[in-house]
């Protein structure tokens, strides 16, 4: 039985803000079949000892003195931006309204 | 004079920078000379800023000549992968989605190089994002591997390998999240080490999996590679899971033998699917460790066989989360009509990123989806847990240990594209030791009969990073490998 379906591999394009076309969506969906099926193998084993493990070397989020640093001024952290208008990043309209593009 | 910088060393280079028997100018415009004539074969370098290393290497001739020190790494040509961030200088990660990209800030490893004398030539190719095992995901073309231009120099950081292996450079840096730095040192014949996980800043290194990212240094030899590592080690505050503790004396350990060591040889690293020629070349090597002085104990790490999957799951995870933030608002590229901010999110990102972060922000978001995440991701995190158990219960019963970097040589360019889980799968001998966190050095032990290198790697404990270097050390000093050099490509 297959692991995956091309559905699923459109629902999960999908939440991940992934555009793929219909090819892609095939390929990826025999691919991942396949490595699924591979990782299927960790689910035998026994793990209800384990703590799970998210960083190899323990450390507690550390604090620094609650200083003024030095920060990318606006135009650093503009330069970059594929659109840009008054000091801010440009992106479609996301509230209806009137005035603007 | 001007020495022969082809087969150089970068400890050996640095010093006569130092001592006034050449300069770094001179140096550096030996190097560019090898990347113009030799590069558009090999395709290591993404770009060469001529000018900028020319300028640098002048300022540290000019305060050789005032008798001003020039810092352990003063006036020698490096290349960086192009994952860590360099400040104005054009930063893409292999990847067509950040083409263009202009860092505002520089990387602590970079800046600690350049702090260091280093001088940079520029930027090396990689595997889209740091993902692959071959170099051939770079959306910028292929690396040839400088040993066989058909074949792979590995990956991700495989112009970085091929780079030194070609000596278009006398060191470079790059990153290991499941063998990135190993697996390509290996192919190559060089010196490539995985420092322990927060031993090496990542701050300014492009994020692919953040709790497996470790950055780290490729050298000629092994002594080339920890006077890298002295430099860009220790704190920094820019990363919170950098570690507090000083770094150690890299150099001095090459040279302190291994007298007295225990070298433990996990038999789950010796298995069926390895290639003859690997096996024997490090079977080789232990034994030639056995003479110098260590002891050889049986070692076995159990849950080996888990490793690959485990690694899969918890780096893909990551990797969807770390490339959400590619979504054509802030840098990089941006689709050309989106009628909503979804629409541009998700066209920017289709046209942008290339079939390996696809497959991996698919996969990794298919594992943490609500309904599966304890199945698929929360399993993975115990299974990592089991194998750095594996690891702390080695590291009782010997000092390192001892094993084959790569179940086979370097593979013919276009050779495993077709199938993601046979590539996956070679990586069996690298991908534990970042799940554990732990230190790992590959160096050449041979060559097969076709003349390809066989890497030996070295495993230590956390923050053993001294022990590796003494067995790496004493095992360069007892063979020659590491003196043959690939034929310029022609």
């Amino acid at each position: 039985m297959p692991h995956i379906h091309p559905d699923e591999v459109r629902e999960i394009a999908s939440l991940a803000r992934l555009r793929l076309d219909e090819a892609e969506i095939l390929r990826l969906t025999g691919e991942l079949d396949g490595i699924l099926g591979y990782i299927e193998t960790v689910k035998s084993l026994d793990t209800a000892d384990a703590l799970p493990m998210t960083h190899a070397v323990p450390f507690d989020c550390p604090m620094r003195p609650d200083e003024v640093g030095r920060s990318l001024t606006i135009d650093e952290a503009l330069q970059n931006a594929p659109r840009r208008r008054e000091g801010l990043f440009e992106v479609p309209r996301i509230v209806p309204g009137t005035g603007g593009p | 004079m001007v020495p022969e910088v082809r087969g150089a060393s970068l400890v050996e280079l640095a010093a006569g920078v130092a001592a006034k028997k050449w300069r770094s100018r001179d140096l550096v415009e030996a190097y560019l000379e090898r990347i113009a004539s030799l590069d558009k074969k090999l395709g290591c370098f993404l770009l060469v800023d001529g000018q900028g290393a020319r300028r640098a290497a002048d300022g540290v001739d000019k305060k050789v000549a005032a008798g001003e020190a020039v810092g352990p790494l003063g006036g020698v040509p490096v290349g960086l992968k192009d994952i860590f961030v360099t400040r104005g200088i054009e930063t893409t990660a292999g990847s067509k989605i950040l083409k263009g990209f202009l860092p505002p800030y520089e990387s602590t490893a970079s800046g600690r190089l350049a702090a260091a004398g280093a001088i940079s030539l520029g930027k090396i190719n990689m595997d889209e994002f740091a993902m692959g095992s071959s170099n051939e995901n770079s959306a910028y073309g292929p690396v040839h591997n400088p040993w066989d231009l058909e074949r792979v120099p590995g990956g991700s950081s495989g112009g970085s390998a091929a780079a030194v292996a070609a000596s278009l450079c006398a060191g470079t840096l790059g990153t290991d999240t499941g063998g990135s730095i190993r697996q390509p040192a290996s192919l190559c014949g060089v010196v490539g080490i995985k420092p322990t996980y927060g031993r090496v800043s990542r701050h300014g290194v492009i994020a692919f999996a953040s709790s497996l990212d470790h950055p780290g240094p490729f050298g000629r030899t092994v002594e080339d590679a920890a006077a890298l590592l002295e430099a860009i080690a220790g704190h920094d505050p820019m990363d919170s899971t950098s570690i507090p503790q000083p770094a150690g004396a890299y150099r001095k350990a090459c040279k302190a033998g291994l007298a007295g060591m225990r070298l433990g040889v996990p038999r789950e690293y010796f298995q069926a699917g390895m290639d003859a020629e690997v096996e024997a070349a490090v079977r080789t090597a232990l034994d030639e460790l056995g003479r110098a002085g260590a002891t050889l104990v049986p070692i076995s790490l159990p849950h080996t066989p888990y490793a690959i999957a485990t690694y899969y799951l918890i780096c893909t995870a990551e990797a969807s989360s770390n490339l959400a933030r590619y979504d054509g608002v802030r840098f990089g590229h941006r689709t050309t009509s989106a009628g909503s901010l979804e629409e541009l999110y998700a066209k920017t990102r289709g046209e942008g990123f290339g079939a390996e972060p696809k497959r991996r922000i698919i996969l990794g978001t298919y594992v943490l989806r609500a309904g599966y995440y304890e199945a698929y991701y929360g399993k993975a995190l115990r299974v990592r847990r089991l194998i750095a158990n594996d690891f702390a219960a080695a590291f009782a019963a010997c000092d390192v240990l001892v094993t084959p970097t790569s179940p086979t040589p370097a593979f013919k360019i276009g050779e495993r594209v077709a199938d993601p889980l046979q590539m996956y799968l070679a990586d069996i001998y690298t991908v534990a030791p970042p799940l554990a966190g732990v230190p790992a050095l590959s160096q050449c032990c041979g060559f097969t009969k076709s003349g390809l290198p066989i890497g030996l790697q070295t495993i230590g404990p956390p923050l053993g990073e001294e022990a590796v270097f003494r067995v790496a050390g004493a095992y360069e000093a007892r063979t020659d490998w590491h003196k043959r050099l690939p034929q310029d490509p022609s």
